[in-house]
């Protein structure tokens, strides 16, 4: 048997269900990894929570009740809230904070038998691209530790690229689960808006977050994929009342006859060449396995960038206005009245980056503005839809890069935030749609780091995406690399 | 359309919003209790406090209610409207937002119609509503002396937060304190009727603002002051008269009226600005992404329609074609299904509807408000009131009469023995003797004895003072206790004199 830490979910599930290792092993051997907390991933670890949860997946394989993941162990994205570890979204204002309730995608992968290992770090509420915008410290990219993982969904990513998990949940609001899985050389996908649901995961723009999984391989992706997804109608009123799906049934797939489109605005003067290269292998690669490239046009690409730093914020600046001091996590020391009180904790309590958002979303919703930034953003997040279902109407799929170029050193853009802003060009667009989409390993670039390549699909058609990736992986190794050391 | 009546030269322009609770019996975004009273923050879930995570899903019995009123007030039903965040920090508002409907609101256009008494003459009014929209209320801030503050802190009772409400708002169309209240009393009557709202104002289940202007004739709409809050009809009408005299006094002065919003104070009298226009707050409202547009489609309204009870005007409708009464008396028999229905029973049971009306609107409404008692609860049956006017028709009593019975029935009330038999209606008749006076001989004294107390009266009667006549019936009707029968003393007198 492999070393337990190299083993991905798909073996780790078929060996604790055949019984060749125990939960409480799996578990532990996971445990004795995060010692140190390398690459700053966890926020919170609490050994005895898991180790009580890996006794109950062994219990419950014993008396062959056990779910599809019993016993695979999974660390969570610290927005995704949880009863049994402190939930603060990586800011400084939910410092401490406790969840009485777990998010429904947290409560579906426990109830599949997954066993948490504890609460990633992540970018303040999950704003940012390079997960250094965590009051709790940056992450460091385990292929290169002076480069970022990526982010929002950073400490995710690290965790899973270092072997520290085998799999974690991340959030993607305009990006944050492909782009840090192309800069850690991991997959991970982010399904249709709706498919998962948002109960339990701390809003940062609520019409465009989607929690998803990330993990070693699709085939790992698919089935944890389908232990998070299914209708929470009750709960979320933007959950799709879609039944659950079994994402790995259609897996085995040939390709044979897929038409990949490939818009040529995500192959402009923008894109670093060391990741153009790796991202034309990939497609002759996929060539090579039946797949046919069919050139498209998704025109309003450029113009992703400014709605989606419209409509994020102006979300944002509303979901973060109940983190006012007054009814849970962190209230400020001296204030003389109610508005001290306020301006103090939020002026302690966040980080730059949720400021600068929060700024800009109160302002393009002000009265004499609103029409002018919000609504006009709202026409044109319409219109980019609408050219991506022209697109679909002469492909099956659409391929490119996740980024423009592989992760940066970290502090590289700091006093320009823009720049950050601009990297997040080629996810923002399926953001924006709603439309599902995921990153794979297709290789390495400048300093040897990874290189991912981004699929989109049509709505509701995550198991094409999957089936893609998995044939892909089939032929190649990429997703099996792992960053030295370990 | 009579012209409006003015107050020193102005005309009053009065436009109201009315938070109705709806009575469902969960929260609007959440599956907490919405019961009034209980322990503070023990109706209140993670949803209802904001908790990190938690999401807003749509009450469905509240659309409902809101779909009745807008069938009741025969307005448009949107078949989608939208959900928007008001934003703002206040520690009551646990989100820093308030979810309302905005620019497309649920419930649009519609009126209401009702009567109201003008320098003694019936005057129908139609109030035209812009929306009705739902919103969630807040909580509450207690202060110092409360349950939950003290030492100079204040606490917060998240107990009403996210409890449903139907913010209906009219156009400025009433022109008097007086007409604003008929309307809200008949809002209330719309409301409670309906059973959407239980019109509790102590507790804050029916909540009126009132946007007061005035302005000379024909001259555009005058700066408005918002009075909130008003909790009772007869604050109501105190507070929009002191707001419409001070804003005479304020413009006769020469000063500019500041569009503000005021408070009434009960103790005082007075209305007092809480904030002007300088502080009105940027909610920066916006569609709320976590809730999609709320479509309602034909069937639904179809299907609210067919369960709803008749409503208030059909009703009346159908008791002016049914009944033949007046349109008056037809809305004021609905002002509320107990009376519509005991004036039912009462008709039936008797046979002669407007009679059954005149009773009801006369004797009983006078008693039903000495004694401050409902319909629900009066001790007199309609079965007993349907066989007094019975007796009355068929001649056993005269109208005096009559009243004395109802006095009796009404006085022993639910105790008396065979309480809500109307057989008691000839019991008491028989014991009092209050039969009419049927022998003419009896009657013939009388009236003989009268005419020759009255010579002065009989006189000017055969002069042609047709009113000399009232000279002499009293007397008659006094010597015959009451008993005599108004009909055949008029006979007699007439064959007697003529």
């Amino acid at each position: 048997m492999t070393t337990l830490h190299h083993m991905g979910v798909a073996e780790l599930a078929h060996a604790l269900q055949t019984k060749q290792v125990s939960a409480v092993e799996v578990a532990t051997a996971f445990l004795a990894r995060t010692g140190g907390n390398p690459h700053n991933t966890f926020l919170d670890i609490d050994s005895e929570v898991t180790l009580t949860q890996a006794q109950a997946s062994d219990a419950r394989i014993a008396a062959g009740t056990a779910g599809a993941l019993e016993g695979v162990p999974i660390a969570h994205k610290d927005v995704f809230v949880t009863r049994d570890f402190a939930t603060t979204a990586g800011s400084k204002i939910l410092s401490g904070y406790r969840s009485p309730f777990d998010a429904t995608v947290v409560h579906k992968l426990g109830s599949a038998g997954m066993v948490t290992l504890g609460k990633v770090n992540c970018d303040e509420f999950a704003m940012g691209s390079a997960n250094e915008n965590s009051a709790y410290g940056a992450v460091t990219n385990p292929w290169d530790t002076t480069r970022i993982p990526g982010g929002s969904s950073g400490g995710s990513a690290a965790a899973v690229a270092a072997r520290l998990t085998p799999a974690a949940t991340g959030t993607d609001t305009g990006g944050s689960i492909r782009q840090p899985a192309s800069f850690c050389g991991i997959t991970g996908i982010k399904p249709t808006y709706g498919r998962a649901s948002r109960y339990g995961m701390i809003a940062y723009a609520s019409s465009l977050d989607q929690a998803g999984p990330m993990a070693r391989s699709a085939e790992d992706c698919a089935l944890l994929l389908s232990a998070m997804c299914g209708p929470d109608v009750d709960r979320d009123a933007t959950s799709l009342d879609v039944p659950a799906e079994n994402f790995s049934a259609k897996l085995g797939d040939s390709l044979a006859g897929l038409r990949i489109g490939i818009p040529k605005e995500f192959f402009g003067d923008g894109l670093a060449a060391d990741v153009r290269t790796a991202i034309d292998a990939a497609l002759k690669t996929l060539e090579a396995q039946g797949a046919k490239l069919v050139p498209i046009t998704l025109p309003r690409t450029e113009l992703a960038i400014p709605v989606y730093y419209i409509i994020a914020p102006a979300e944002a600046s509303s979901n973060l206005s109940r983190f006012d001091g007054v009814k849970f996590g962190h209230r400020a020391k001296d204030y003389t009245d109610l508005v001290s009180m306020y301006k103090k904790t939020r002026a302690e309590g966040f980080g730059e980056e949720v400021k600068r958002r929060i700024m800009t979303g109160a302002y393009v919703l002000s009265h004499g503005y609103y029409d002018a930034y919000y609504l006009q953003a709202q026409k044109i997040r319409r219109m980019i839809a609408d050219d991506f279902q022209r697109a679909f109407a002469e492909c099956d799929v659409i391929a490119g890069p996740v980024a423009p170029t592989v992760a940066w050193k970290l502090g590289n853009n700091a006093s320009d935030p823009l720049a950050d802003y601009l990297a997040d060009i080629f996810t923002l667009p399926a953001s924006l749609a709603g439309l599902p989409g995921m990153s794979m390993p297709v290789g390495f670039g400048e300093g040897k780091m990874p290189v991912g390549m981004q699929l989109i699909g049509n709505y509701l058609q995550e198991a094409r995406l999957l089936n893609v990736a998995h044939q892909y992986q089939l032929n190649t190794d990429f997703h099996n690399a792992k960053p030295e050391g370990v | 359309m009579t012209a409006p009546k003015l107050v020193q030269g102005y005309e009053v322009v009065i436009g109201f919003e009315t938070h109705a609770q709806l009575s469902t019996n969960s929260k609007i975004f959440s599956r907490a209790s919405v019961a009034f009273g209980a322990e503070p923050n023990t109706q209140a879930c993670a949803v209802d406090m904001a908790l990190p995570g938690t999401l807003p899903v749509m009450n469905l019995g509240a659309v409902e209610r809101a779909i009745e009123f807008g069938l009741g007030v025969n307005a448009h039903i949107a078949e989608r409207s939208i959900f928007a965040r008001k934003n703002y920090f206040y520690p009551d508002l646990p989100k820093g937002y308030q979810i309302s409907q905005f620019e497309i609101p649920v419930v649009q256009g519609g009126e209401v119609s009702f009567f109201l008494e003008v320098d003694k003459e019936t005057v129908h009014k139609t109030v035209r509503l812009e929306r009705a929209h739902l919103e969630e209320d807040a909580g509450k801030s207690l202060h110092e002396d409360s349950a939950l503050g003290g030492g100079g802190q204040s606490g917060i009772d998240l107990n009403r937060a996210g409890t449903p409400l139907l913010e209906i708002v009219t156009q400025p169309d009433m022109r008097s304190s007086e007409e604003a209240v008929a309307y809200a009393k008949e809002l209330h009557k719309i409301v409670t009727w309906l059973g959407i709202c239980d019109g509790n104002m102590q507790e804050g289940s029916f909540r009126c603002d009132a946007n007061v202007s005035v302005r000379k004739p024909g001259a555009p709409l005058g700066t408005r002051r918002e009075i909130k809050n008003l909790n009772s009809f007869k604050f109501m009408q105190q507070a929009i008269d002191y707001e419409v005299r001070w804003q005479i006094d304020q413009i006769e002065d020469g000063h500019a009226i500041e569009q503000a919003t005021v408070l009434f104070d009960p103790d005082t009298g007075e209305t007092r600005a809480m904030r002007t226009k300088e502080d009105a707050a940027d909610y920066r409202y916006f569609p709320d992404p976590d809730l999609p547009p709320l479509v309602i489609g034909r069937d639904w309204v179809e299907r609210v329609k067919s369960e709803m009870a008749e409503l208030p005007r059909v009703m009346a409708e159908r008791f002016v074609k049914d009944y033949a009464l007046p349109e008056y008396d037809a809305t004021l028999l609905t002002q509320s299904k107990a009376a519509a229905a005991y004036f039912e029973a009462t008709a039936k049971a008797c046979g002669q509807p407007k009679l059954a009306s005149n009773w009801i609107m006369g004797e009983v409404s006078r008693r039903l408000n000495s004694d401050e008692v409902t319909f629900d609860t009066m001790p007199v049956s309609a079965a007993q009131l349907g066989a007094l006017i019975s007796r009355i028709q068929d001649n056993t009593i005269n109208n005096n009469s009559a009243k004395q019975v109802f006095e009796v029935l009404w006085t022993d009330g639910t105790s008396a023995e065979g309480a809500a038999d109307p057989a008691r209606v000839d019991a008491i008749i028989e014991a009092k003797g209050l039969k009419q006076m049927n022998d003419t001989g009896e009657l013939e004294k009388i009236i003989d004895e009268v005419l020759a107390a009255n010579p002065k009266n009989v006189e000017e009667f055969k002069a042609g003072n047709a009113k000399a006549l009232n000279g002499l019936v009293g007397p008659i009707m006094k010597a015959s206790k009451g008993k005599a029968n108004p009909a055949q003393v008029n006979a007699l007198l007439m064959k007697k004199l003529g």
